[in-house]
């Protein structure tokens, strides 16, 4: 059991940290990199959970797909770097970090003394069948088989929609 | 006939609403008079037909009541509207449907010509009809919609010529002052009437009455119950302190004047004590307050009337200290004396204000009688009658007005005392000098008028034949009354058959000893003595030798002051009650609650909402940051509620 | 898992939430506002599965499969319409991207 300890307080403290260095950095492309970490970081905690499709999908389609497109549209669009995080609306940028802390420390609150109507513990066996490709598959084609053609649907509507907002204007 | 007495009452209703709904499309005065005349004719006709009725019942069954519907019914207060017939409401509806016959007879030929001609005929039906549910209800709920009835009836009438120029302001002003002083006698009375509930739980004739004998009640509930009702009384009757409406009603038409002022609406007062005759027998201190107003009241009216010029103006306080009289009976617990020279009242005073009115149109309206004077070559038939209800006011022996009012006296010496006496019969004395004063002015003497300018002509006989009727019964009309002393056993008739009315009330009035027949003669002719030298004297002064007034009037020309201004009581009421009220409403009920105030907290509320509305507006900046971090805000307002709840 | 509390995970599934929420109201790129909001979806993502794995229910992971699907088009299309604007106003600052106010 040491090592799951270990290895979640060391991926848990790469995700955390990489979240926060993703939004305080001032380039475009360094927050991106930042990012991608993170996602690395949860696919090993998901790995963890014994969520191995889960795991995989998130490397796949998050970092390796998603984030690939980000670095090209902020390539792309070649912007000039942000002065400062917190040059104009101090006051107002100051508040919103502690508001979020605030909220931060409510939620912790009532996660770690709210009263839960059960209490769960750690399941090996059943979370190991769970996390399965083979049951996530069987659970996507037989009781969830109307959102995953949905799902289809929408990646088309996605589709079209992105190759007609971003082409070219015919002259 | 008994039952089928409401119909007295709905004929003038129904009067009401052919003249009032369809009155101006009629332009045929004969018929509209036919109309408004013959509804309270009929009323007359069946009040007749009950009164034989009522005759030939045994006399403990002479009390009927007619039931119609239940008016209000709500948690123990059950208000029947109902009429109860018996000899006192008998005898107060013959007077008032009888006189008010002649009276709508006598306006055919008096309105001619006017362009109100319907409306006004429309209004004196609505008054009968509203005096006939005073006189006639079983409960004191149907006698007040009665009061309320004649009370608005005598503002619509007293304003009738609207825009006619009256005193210091227009007709409008003396129907509105009339109706206010009526008001706040109205509050005293419904104050007792509310008491009235109170102790007897019920605002039935026969109900409350019957538990005033019967239940002991301390006599301050009787007290307070009777002084409310007489300060109803004292407002409707004209009775000092608020008397003050009354000579202001000479603003309406004569007829008004007769009708109304002098022969019906102002006894509603004294008809009202006489029948809640218990309830002021219970209370001897109101009784010996209601006889010393009455009493004042007629020495004071009747010494404003001695100096006054205006023709109506005289008959006016005339009728005040007449009235004075009749509370002086009642307050003595002589109610059917009271009673009666209502009745002989009715016939002269109307008689002299029809007359006056006669006088008033044949001189072309002018109504000074120091530009009057030698009519009678005139107007024969009028200066006759005129002449007979001089007389009779006057107390001149034999007829009407001499035994009422000396019953009045000679009760008012038996349960009174020598001073009453003294004053009522000091009073009667300046009541026949101002009559013939008046009488001497109009009609004897030299003319004092441009002949030229003014013909003077008689009446026509749609107005003399009222008048005379009401000579003949101004002259019979005594005869019910005449005393024991003069007609033995079966003396007094009117006594007689209004006595079981005022049975209960005679068994709590107190009677001083014990009175000898030579008593009553004794007085009854002193009486007659100075009327007959106060009636010489004033034919004296004023026909023969003006100079003997005239000095007199220099001579204590401060005192002559006083009275010519009715004692300035106009000008005090004016300056300590009206005045005020006015000044009060105006600079701090209107200025500064109204405006100030309550404007300002409306106003404010608005003012308010602008402000707030202003600063929020802020809020919407377009800027979407701001709106997602106004979300986290409410998220984290929302966690701390579950927190808190937790 | 056997002895990690479940606590510790949502607590961090929290905190990367947090961290995204203060990214999007701190941050003037666009782009950079997109990718906090990725991270925010992830974070759910993490608090989805670990119950799923704690109570042995595939559901949460099933929900974790569309979540990704629907990020994905998302991404697409918020990224296609920042180029769109980028074409007009030659600018990603969100700052000068205002055009709800008139």
């Amino acid at each position: 059991m040491n090592l799951q300890i270990l290895l979640f307080v060391i991926l848990s403290l790469i995700a955390a940290v990489s979240s926060v260095m993703m939004i305080t950095r001032r380039n475009a492309v360094m927050s991106a990199l930042f990012l991608i970490l993170n996602f690395f970081a949860l696919a090993g905690l998901y790995l963890l959970l014994n969520a191995q499709f889960i795991a995989v999908v998130q490397i796949i389609v998050y970092a390796g797909a998603i984030m690939v497109l980000f670095l090209f549209v902020i390539m792309l669009l070649r912007t000039d770097n942000e002065p400062s995080i917190l040059n104009n609306n101090k006051s107002l940028k100051y508040f919103a970090i502690a508001l979020g802390a605030f909220v931060f420390i409510q939620v912790a609150y009532l996660i770690s003394y709210g009263r839960p109507s059960r209490k769960l513990t750690p399941n090996e066996e059943l979370s190991v069948k769970v996390g399965t490709i083979q049951n996530i598959g069987k659970e996507l084609y037989t009781n969830y088989f109307i959102p995953f053609e949905v799902a289809g649907f929408l990646l088309l509507a996605a589709t079209i929609g992105a190759i007609i907002l971003a082409k070219k204007k015919f002259e | 006939m008994i039952n089928y007495i409401y119909l007295a009452v709905i004929f003038p209703l129904i009067g009401f609403l052919i003249n009032g709904l369809f009155g101006r499309k009629i332009k045929n005065e004969i018929i509209i008079g036919t109309i408004g005349s013959s509804t309270v004719g009929l009323a007359f006709i069946i009040s007749f037909g009950a009164f034989l009725q009522t005759l030939s019942l045994p006399v403990d069954q002479r009390a009927n009541t007619v039931e119609l519907f239940t008016w209000l019914s709500a948690n123990g207060l059950n208000i029947k509207f109902a009429y109860l017939v018996d000899q006192l409401s008998l005898t107060m509806s013959l007077i008032v449907t009888g006189v008010g016959f002649l009276i709508h007879v006598y306006s055919i030929g008096y309105m001619h010509g006017d362009k109100g001609f319907w409306r006004f005929f429309a209004y004196l039906n609505l008054f009968i009809f509203a005096m006939m549910n005073l006189v006639l209800g079983d409960n004191f709920v149907v006698l007040f919609l009665g009061w309320e009835g004649v009370g608005l009836c005598s503002y619509l009438l007293i304003g009738f010529w609207y825009d006619k120029k009256f005193e210091k302001g227009t007709t409008a002003d003396a129907a509105k002052k009339a109706f206010i002083v009526n008001r706040i006698g109205d509050f005293g009375f419904l104050l007792g009437i509310f008491l009235i509930y109170l102790t007897f739980d019920s605002l039935n004739f026969n109900e409350v009455f019957s538990k005033a004998q019967s239940l002991s009640i301390n006599e301050t509930t009787f007290s307070l119950i009777a002084l409310f009702l007489f300060i109803g009384a004292t407002g409707k009757s004209a009775q000092i302190p608020l008397y003050v409406w009354l000579p202001d009603a000479m603003a309406g038409p004569t007829p008004v004047s007769a009708l109304i002022h002098a022969a019906t609406m102002v006894t509603a007062g004294v008809y009202m004590v006489s029948r809640a005759s218990i309830l002021f027998a219970s209370a001897p201190s109101i009784m010996m307050l209601i006889a010393v107003i009455g009493l004042l009241t007629a020495l004071f009216a009747a010494s404003i009337g001695l100096v006054q010029n205006d023709i109506k103006k005289v008959l006016a306080y005339s009728t005040i200290s007449q009235l004075g009289y009749m509370f002086l009976a009642a307050g003595v617990g002589a109610f059917s004396a009271s009673i009666f020279h209502v009745m002989t009242h009715a016939f002269f005073k109307a008689l002299l204000f029809l007359g006056a009115g006669s006088v008033i149109h044949g001189m072309h309206e002018e109504q000074n009688i120091q530009n009057y004077g030698g009519l009678k070559k005139y107007m024969p038939k009028t200066y006759a009658t005129f002449l007979i209800a001089a007389l009779a006011i006057s107390g001149f022996p034999g007829l009407s007005g001499f035994f009422s009012k000396d019953e009045i006296l000679w009760y008012a010496y038996a349960n009174g005392g020598f001073i009453f006496w003294l004053i009522g019969a000091l009073t009667a004395m300046l009541t026949a000098f101002y009559v013939f004063r008046l009488f001497s002015l109009t009609f004897l003497g030299e003319e004092r008028f441009d002949h030229h300018k003014v013909h003077p002509h008689e009446s026509p006989s749609v107005m003399t034949i009222p008048l005379i009727i009401l000579a003949v019964l101004s002259v019979i009309g005594g005869y019910v009354g005449i005393p024991e002393i003069f007609s033995g056993e079966n003396g007094n008739l009117f006594e007689k058959w209004l006595a079981p009315v005022y049975e209960p009330a005679e068994q709590k009035i107190m009677h001083y000893g014990f009175h000898t027949h030579f008593q009553e003669i004794l007085l009854m002719t002193i009486s007659v003595i100075l009327a007959l030298s106060a009636i010489y004297f004033a034919l004296y002064v004023y026909t023969k030798n003006k100079n003997i007034a005239e000095n007199i009037s220099l001579r204590f020309r401060k005192f002559y002051n006083l009275l010519l201004n009715k004692y300035y009581v106009d000008e005090i009421y004016d300056a300590a009650i009206v005045k005020p009220i006015v000044t009060g409403s105006e600079k701090v009920l209107w200025k500064f609650t109204d405006s100030f105030i309550i404007d300002g907290i409306v106003n404010g509320v608005a003012k308010i909402i602008a402000i707030i509305s202003e600063s929020i507006r802020k809020i919407q900046t377009g800027i979407a940051q701001l709106y997602a971090f106004i979300i986290v805000a409410g998220i984290a307002a929302v966690l701390l509620w579950i927190i808190f709840t937790l | 898992m056997s002895s990690i509390p479940i606590e510790y995970y949502l607590i961090l599934s929290t905190f990367m939430f947090i961290v995204g929420v203060i990214g999007v109201l701190i941050r003037r790129n666009a782009i950079v506002v997109f990718m906090c909001i990725e991270l925010m979806l992830n974070s759910a993502n993490l608090a989805l599965v670990t119950f799923s794995s704690y109570l042995g229910n595939p559901a949460g992971q099933v929900f974790v499969f569309f979540v990704m699907t629907v990020a994905a088009a998302e991404a697409a299309v918020g990224l296609a319409i920042i180029i769109a604007i980028f074409r007009n106003k030659m600018t990603v600052n969100i700052d000068e991207i205002n055009i709800f106010k008139w």
